[in-house]
C-alpha cells in the first residue's frame, strides 16, 4: 500500500490542472466542485488505507521511503522527490486531506454563484498538493518547495476577490502582506538549510538526523540551525514577531481561512519543529526561546481577541493564540502533545471558521458581531455546531480540546516551569471568555440587526454536513489521547513515540509520578476555563453594560487592545516606511538615476569623444596613408636593426 | 668584380627615390611611375643576389615581379582614366571624399 503514496500527492495536482485549465469551460459548478473535492477525498482514502496497514504492522516497519524520481544529483549532493511515510507524516496527511475534503465540500455551497468558482477550486487543490508535499517530503529541500507553495497559494487565495477593498487597502494588499511577511521567515529557513548542508553535507532527514545523534547537547551550530528554522516557523505559523499577516488574511473567503489559516498551513511550522525534534532536543537554548515565544504569543493574541468585533478577526487571533500553545508544547519537549493539539485544533477551529462562514453568508456578508445577535433561532444547527466548537476550544471537560490543551498545560508545568503553566492557564481563561463573548454576541441575546435588510436562514446541506462531521470530531477527537491519570491510555502519544524516540533520549526529561499534582492542576485549569465560559456568556447575553463600563474605565487599555497593541503601526514606522522612503529618495532618485544611468551614459560619451579624435586619421588623401605606411616600415626596420 | 654592396646600395637608393615620389608627387601617373621604379629596384637586388649566390631562384622571382608589375600598371591606368572621366583631374590631392 505504501507504494501508492505518490498518488496522495498526485490527485490534488491533477485536480488543480483539470480545474485550472478546463474549469472555465466546464459550466457546471457541481462538476468543478466535485472534481476538486474528489481529488482530496481520494487522497484521504489512500492515506487512510496506508494508516490501517501501518497499524497492522510492527513498529519497526512503519517507516517507508517511496522515491518518485531523482531530482537533484550534483556531486555529493542529492535530493530526490521522495516521500517519507511514517507515523508523523501520515498523521499530518490524514488531518490535511480529511479536514481539507470537508472544507472542499463546504466550499461548493459557500462559493455558489461566484464568477471565479473554478479558479477557487483549482487554487484549493494546488494548496493541498503543496501542503502534502511539505508533510510527506523526505528532505528539507522538497519540504521547502511545499513550504513556498503553500505560501503562494495563501497569497492567491487571500487575494481571491481581487477587486474588493479590505480595511484600509485592498485584498491584494492583505495578500501581499501575507506573502512578504512569510518570505521574511522563509529567509530564516533558507539560512538554516544552508547551515544544515554545510554541517551535515546533506538535506535528507535520514542523513541529517543520523549524524545529529553524534552531536553533543548545546552545540552552537545546532543552536543557530534550530533558531533560524524557528524564525521560518514564526513566519509560517504566525508567532511573534511575524504573526501580523494572519488577521489581515481574513480578507480571503472563509473556507480559505478555515483550511489554510486554521487547520493546515499554519501548522507547517509545528510540523517542521516536530520533524526536526532531534535537532531541537540538542539545542535547549532554542527550545526555551520556542516555548517562551509560544507562551507570549498565546497570551498576547488572546488579549487582542477579547475586544475585536469582526467575527473572523476574533477567530484569527484565536488561531494565533492556539498556535502559541502548540509551540509552547514543542518548546518544552512535549512534541506529541503539540501535535495532539494540532489535530484537535484543526477540528474545532475549522468548525468555528466554517460556522462563521455560514453566519456571514446568512447575514449577507455582514461580519460585525455588534450587528448580529439572536441568530440561534434562525440557524439552529449552525449554532449547535458552533457552540460545540467553542466548548472544545475553551477546554470544556471531555471534549477534544480539553484533552489536548490539558496535556500541554501539564507538560508546561512539569517539563517547563510553573510560571509558564500559570500564564498558559490564564490565557486559557481568556480564550474561554472571548469565545463565549463571540457566541453570545452572535447567536444569543437581543437581535441587533436590521430585519428589513437581513433575513438570516440556515445553511444549505453541503455546508451543514461538514459542520456536523467536524462537530462530532471535536467531541470524540480527544479520546485517542486520554491521559493516564484519568484512567486512559494515550494511544496518540504511543503511536508517535518512535518518531520522537531519539529526541526524547537526548532530552532526558524527568518522569512524572505525581498524579495528585496533575489532577490538581487539571482541576484548576478546568475551573478557570468554566469561569471564562460563564463570564463570557453571562456578560454578553444579559449584562453588556458591565462590559461597556469596564471598557470605559480602562479606556487606555481598551484602546491598546483594540488597536492590536499598535504593532502594525510600529512595524510601519520602524521598518516599512523607512524602507519605502529610502528606496524612493535614495535608491531610485539618486543611485539609480545619477549613478547607474550616468555610468552608462558617460562611458558612451567617452567612446564618442575618443573616436572623435581618432577618426581624423582618415583624411581621404591617399598620400597621407602612404606616409603612415612608410613611417611604420622605418620603425620596424629600425627596431630590427637595433635588436 | 663589382662587390655586392654596390648593387644593393643602388637598389636601396632607387627604392627610396620611388618611395619619396609616391609620397610627394601630386600627379597620379607620376605616382605610378615611381611605383614602377620601386619594383625595378627590387628586381635589381634580386638579380644581384642571384648572381652572387649562384642560385637561379632570384631570376625566376624577377619574372614574377615583372608580370605583376605589368598587370598592376594596366589596372591602375584604367582606374586613372575612369577617375579623369569623372573628375577631369589627375591631381590626387583633389580625390579625397572618402574621409571622416
Amino acid at each position: 500500500m505504501y507504494s501508492f503514496a505518490p498518488l496522495i500527492v498526485l490527485f490534488p495536482l491533477l485536480g488543480f490542472l483539470t480545474n485550472g485549465l478546463f474549469g472555465r469551460k466546464i459550466k457546471s459548478e457541481t462538476i468543478v466542485g466535485s472534481i476538486g473535492t474528489a481529488a482530496v477525498a481520494a487522497s484521504f482514502v489512500i492515506a487512510l488505507l496506508i494508516y490501517i496497514e501501518m497499524l497492522g504492522s510492527a513498529v519497526e516497519e512503519r517507516k517507508h521511503i517511496v522515491t518518485v524520481f531523482e531530482w537533484i544529483a550534483a556531486g555529493t549532493f542529492s535530493a530526490n522527490v521522495a516521500f517519507q511515510i511514517d507515523q508523523l507524516s501520515i498523521l499530518m496527511t490524514l488531518i490535511v486531506t480529511g479536514v481539507g475534503s470537508l472544507i472542499h465540500l463546504y466550499s461548493i455551497g459557500y462559493m455558489h454563484g461566484d464568477a471565479g468558482f473554478w479558479r477557487f477550486f483549482s487554487y484549493l487543490n494546488l494548496f493541498i498538493f503543496a501542503m502534502l508535499t511539505l508533510v510527506l517530503a523526505d528532505n528539507y529541500l522538497l519540504m521547502f518547495l511545499g513550504w513556498e507553495g503553500v505560501g503562494l497559494c495563501s497569497y492567491l487565495l487571500i487575494g481571491f476577490w481581487y477587486d474588493r477593498n479590505f480595511e484600509k487597502g485592498t485584498t491584494g494588499d492583505a495578500a501581499k502582506k501575507a506573502f512578504i511577511v512569510n518570505r521574511i521567515g522563509d529567509f530564516g529557513f533558507l539560512l538554516a538549510m544552508f547551515l544544515i548542508f554545510n554541517t551535515f553535507g546533506t538535506l535528507n532527514y535520514e542523513g541529517v538526523f543520523s549524524q545529529a545523534a553524534g552531536f553533543s547537547v548545546g552545540n552552537s551550530l545546532l543552536f543557530w540551525i534550530t533558531l533560524l528554522m524557528f524564525v521560518g516557523a514564526t513566519g509560517k505559523s504566525a508567532q511573534i514577531p511575524l504573526y501580523v499577516w494572519l488577521p489581515d488574511a481574513m480578507a480571503g473567503p472563509t473556507p480559505v481561512s478555515a483550511l489554510i489559516h486554521a487547520a493546515t498551513m499554519v501548522t507547517a511550522g509545528i510540523y517542521m519543529v516536530a520533524r526536526s525534534s532531534i535537532l531541537y532536543a540538542l539545542a535547549p537554548g532554542t527550545m526555551e526561546i520556542v516555548a517562551v515565544v509560544g507562551l507570549l504569543t498565546a497570551f498576547f493574541a488572546g488579549t487582542i481577541g477579547l475586544v475585536q468585533n469582526d467575527i473572523k478577526k476574533v477567530l484569527a487571533y484565536s488561531t494565533v493564540s492556539q498556535l502559541g500553545y502548540m509551540f509552547l508544547a514543542v518548546g518544552v519537549g512535549a512534541f506529541s502533545a503539540g501535535l495532539f493539539h494540532v489535530m484537535t485544533h484543526a477540528f474545532f477551529k475549522a468548525l468555528l471558521f466554517l460556522g462563521s462562514g455560514a453566519v456571514i453568508h446568512a447575514m449577507h456578508e455582514e461580519q460585525d458581531i455588534q450587528k448580529m445577535g439572536g441568530l440561534q433561532k434562525y440557524m439552529p444547527w449552525t449554532f449547535r455546531t458552533f457552540a460545540i466548537g467553542s466548548f472544545a476550544i475553551a477546554g470544556f471537560p471531555l471534549l477534544s480540546g480539553f484533552f489536548s490543551k490539558d496535556e500541554i498545560l501539564w507538560k508546561a508545568f512539569a517539563d517547563g516551569a510553573p510560571w509558564m503553566w500559570a500564564i498558559a492557564t490564564l490565557a486559557a481563561g481568556v480564550t474561554a471568555f472571548y469565545m463565549f463573548r463571540l457566541v453570545s454576541l452572535t447567536f444569543l441575546g437581543k437581535e441587533r440587526f436590521d430585519h428589513h435588510h437581513h433575513h438570516p436562514h440556515e445553511a444549505p446541506r453541503t455546508m451543514l454536513v461538514p459542520l456536523l462531521v467536524l462537530a462530532v470530531l471535536s467531541i470524540i477527537g480527544g479520546y485517542v489521547g486520554i491521559p493516564h491519570v484519568l484512567g486512559g491510555h494515550n494511544y496518540f502519544e504511543e503511536f508517535l513515540e518512535p518518531v520522537f524516540a531519539a529526541a526524547n533520549s537526548k532530552m532526558m526529561l524527568p518522569s512524572h509520578d505525581s498524579a495528585a499534582l496533575e489532577l490538581g492542576l487539571m482541576a484548576t485549569s478546568v475551573a478557570i476555563g468554566l469561569l471564562g465560559i460563564f463570564a463570557g456568556w453571562k456578560i454578553y447575553t444579559e449584562k453588556i453594560q458591565v462590559a461597556e463600563a469596564t471598557a470605559k474605565r480602562f479606556s487606555g487599555l481598551y484602546t491598546l487592545l483594540w488597536n492590536k497593541y499598535f504593532v502594525d503601526e510600529a512595524y510601519d514606522a520602524v521598518i516599512v516606511n523607512p524602507i519605502k522612503h529610502s528606496s524612493e529618495k535614495f535608491l531610485w532618485k539618486i543611485f539609480d538615476v545619477k549613478v547607474i544611468d550616468n555610468t552608462i551614459n558617460y562611458s558612451a560619451k567617452l567612446v564618442e569623444a575618443t573616436s572623435g579624435i581618432f577618426r581624423r586619421i582618415q583624411t581621404g588623401v591617399v598620400q597621407s596613408y602612404a606616409i603612415i605606411f612608410v613611417a611604420g616600415i622605418l620603425l620596424i626596420l629600425g627596431y630590427l636593426s637595433v635588436w | 668584380m663589382i662587390p655586392l654592396s654596390h648593387y644593393l646600395l643602388l637598389s636601396a637608393f632607387l627604392f627610396s627615390c620611388g618611395v619619396l615620389g609616391v609620397v610627394v608627387r601630386r600627379n597620379a601617373i607620376v605616382v605610378f611611375m615611381c611605383i614602377e621604379m620601386m619594383l625595378n629596384a627590387v628586381n635589381l637586388s634580386l638579380i644581384a643576389f642571384a648572381q652572387f649566390l649562384g642560385d637561379a631562384t632570384g631570376q625566376m622571382l624577377v619574372f614574377f615581379v615583372m608580370v605583376v608589375a605589368a598587370a598592376e600598371a594596366a589596372v591602375g591606368l584604367a582606374i586613372i582614366i575612369s577617375l579623369f572621366r569623372n573628375k577631369q583631374t589627375v591631381n590626387i590631392d583633389e580625390i579625397n571624399i572618402l574621409k571622416w
